[in-house]
């Protein structure tokens, strides 16, 4: 009972204590427990059979993770330029003190309250090309509707367009913050130099706000990594694969096949590309802020 | 501020209002479509959702879903599991961020970089190693199953330690001479000072708690115990294409009316939350 006594001296253990032990137990374990697990092959319940690194092996060889992966990178690639794109231009329009600018930082920011049950609902419904809010509209402008959600090569860009309309708010939000930090006295002094407006805008605006953009982009990219709700109820991730993402592969062989340990390598795999993404967000801030003398 | 001041004093460009205006629409029509389907009866909906915009608009949905203990029951479990979690939350992360800014005592350091090394470890990583030993817990398909995942919040105890090491020393310190407990102190003092933080971090993890999804649907199997979010996921699967539109939209609408409502009213103090803290 040393642990106790320790814990009566020590007043600080007792108080991080409740949190570091559901910690441990709900996050720390089942991290190392997973590392673990892609190690083996198991059926259903149990820990299953060592395997060593044949759950990876497989994952290269497996066609069908290889297009989730790529599917993943995709539309990470299709959503976070345009999304940051959005959210700056955003940002830089509604940056004033007027109710009207209030008004519509409220509307972009709406949709992200919702759940990815929500807009999911909605969009399949916008989408579907014979009923859908974008036919009825096509079909008024004389044009044909796009058969979004069962094309192939359209079914990437069904996930993409819901994920920004969902999505729009975070960013616009971190660029508005973003903005506020610029020193007045930068713009006052182009004021005084006459600079243009292009001008104070691509020597003030932009380099003030690198690490915000730092941010948005990487807290963006590892989110569309982790993309599974809009996959599984918007497309399910076909037409035959063509939305499926890394982790709605994990879903699949997990809950549908209880491979566990080979589902946990893909888990993994993304662990791994993710912390990547992570690292290099630390690195880039840490360089940015050596230039503006850090915040 | 500062930048505002600046910008209030140059007007919109022409086109960059008329965008703005489209984008608006282009964010808003989505949501006024599923609130204008809610109000529509089923058989008008057959085949031709493009009725949604004229009437009749009646309130069967909203019946319908009324006369539906399940819904209800989804619903109470949603608000069971997001309260839960964020007392949950604040009463884990105002103890631990007390520890790590106020106390001195040894390892303090190296655990606080052990709680900051769980920012870098995504959810996906770990839900399948949580769900099997949640299995072997027997904690499916139960409230504690379901919240004790929330509860693992780095970002929370990061954040409350930053809050806590921010108030002056001298407070506690007389207290401390007077032969105040420890307990005392963050009771009495510091917990007091620290509600605009409890309330951000609140907020934030209501809304993640309610809107989860992947948690809740490999870990309550069992419809009763379903959120609503899983609940909604499950009906609109069963459904086909448009029988049953209208009251698949109603109970959309109705399970986004709570956190709508929380939105409109603290909708001020969400937004500058959601930007103050992120960028901290």
């Amino acid at each position: 009972m040393s642990g106790l006594r320790s814990v009566r001296r020590d007043p600080g253990l007792a108080f991080v204590g409740p949190f570091l032990l559901i910690y441990c137990a709900v996050l720390i374990l089942p991290t190392l427990h997973g590392m673990w697990l892609s190690l083996h092959i198991v059926d259903i319940w149990g820990d299953g059979r060592f395997a060593g690194l044949a759950n990876y092996g497989r994952l290269l060889a497996d066609p069908v993770f290889g297009q989730s992966l790529i599917n993943t990178f995709v539309v990470t690639l299709m959503v976070v330029p345009i999304l940051t794109a959005i959210a700056l231009a955003l940002a830089l329009a509604l940056n004033r003190a007027s109710r009207g600018a209030a008004v519509l930082r409220g509307i972009f920011f709406s949709s992200a309250v919702l759940s990815v049950t929500i807009v999911t609902l909605i969009w399949r419904f916008i989408l579907a090309p014979d009923a859908g809010l974008l036919g009825e509209a096509a079909q008024a402008l004389g044009a044909e509707p796009l058969p979004f959600l069962s094309s192939p090569s359209l079914a990437l860009w069904a996930l993409a367009i819901t994920t920004i309309w969902w999505s729009i708010g975070l960013p616009m939000l971190l660029f508005l913050a973003g903005l506020q930090q610029v020193p007045a006295d930068l713009y006052e002094a182009a004021a005084l130099d006459r600079a243009s407006r292009w001008r104070t805008f691509a020597s003030i605006t932009v380099p003030s706000l690198k690490r915000t953009t730092i941010l948005v982009v990487m807290l963006q990219t590892a989110a569309q990594l982790q993309l599974f709700g809009q996959a599984q109820l918007l497309t399910a991730g076909g037409p035959s694969g063509a939305s499926r993402t890394v982790v709605l592969f994990m879903n699949e062989v997990a809950f549908g096949r209880w491979e566990l340990g080979y589902a946990q390598a893909a888990a993994e795999v993304l662990f791994a590309i993710i912390l990547v993404v992570t690292l290099t967000q630390y690195w880039l801030t840490g360089r940015a802020g050596e230039g503006d003398g850090g915040r | 501020m500062a930048a505002d001041a600046v910008a209030a004093r140059t007007r919109l460009p022409l086109p960059a209002a008329i965008a703005l205006g489209i984008g608006a629409a282009i964010m808003l029509a989505p949501l006024l479509w599923t609130l204008a389907l809610s109000f529509k009866s089923n058989a008008a909906l057959v085949g031709n959702s493009g009725a949604a915009l004229s009437p009749p608009w009646t309130l069967e949905n909203y019946g319908a879903i009324m006369g539906n203990g399940q819904t209800l029951r989804w619903l109470l479990n949603s608000l069971i599991v997001s309260a839960g979690t964020t007392l949950g939350v604040l009463i884990l992360t105002s103890l631990a961020g007390y520890g790590f800014a106020r106390l001195e005592f040894r390892g303090r350091r190296l655990l606080f970089l052990f709680v900051l090394m769980g920012l870098a470890i995504p959810g996906q990583a770990v839900i399948l190693s949580q769900h099997q030993l949640f299995a072997w817990a027997n904690l499916h398909n139960s409230y504690p199953g379901l919240i004790l995942p929330g509860l693992t919040t780095s970002f929370g105890v990061f954040f409350m330690t930053q809050y806590m090491r921010a108030i002056p020393r001298e407070l506690d310190e007389a207290a401390l001479l007077d032969g105040a407990s420890h307990w005392r102190i963050f009771t009495r003092i510091i917990l007091p000072l620290t509600v605009p933080a409890q309330s951000t971090l609140a907020v934030f993890t209501f809304l993640g708690s309610w809107n989860d999804y992947w948690w809740p649907l490999i870990s309550a199997t069992r419809s009763d115990m379903y959120t609503l979010t899983v609940g909604l996921a499950a009906a609109q699967m069963n459904y086909a294409q448009t029988s049953g539109l209208g009251f698949l939209m109603a109970q959309a609408v109705f399970a986004s009316l709570p956190i709508f409502i929380v939105y409109l009213i603290f909708q001020k103090q969400i937004i500058a939350a959601m930007a103050g803290t992120a960028l901290k």
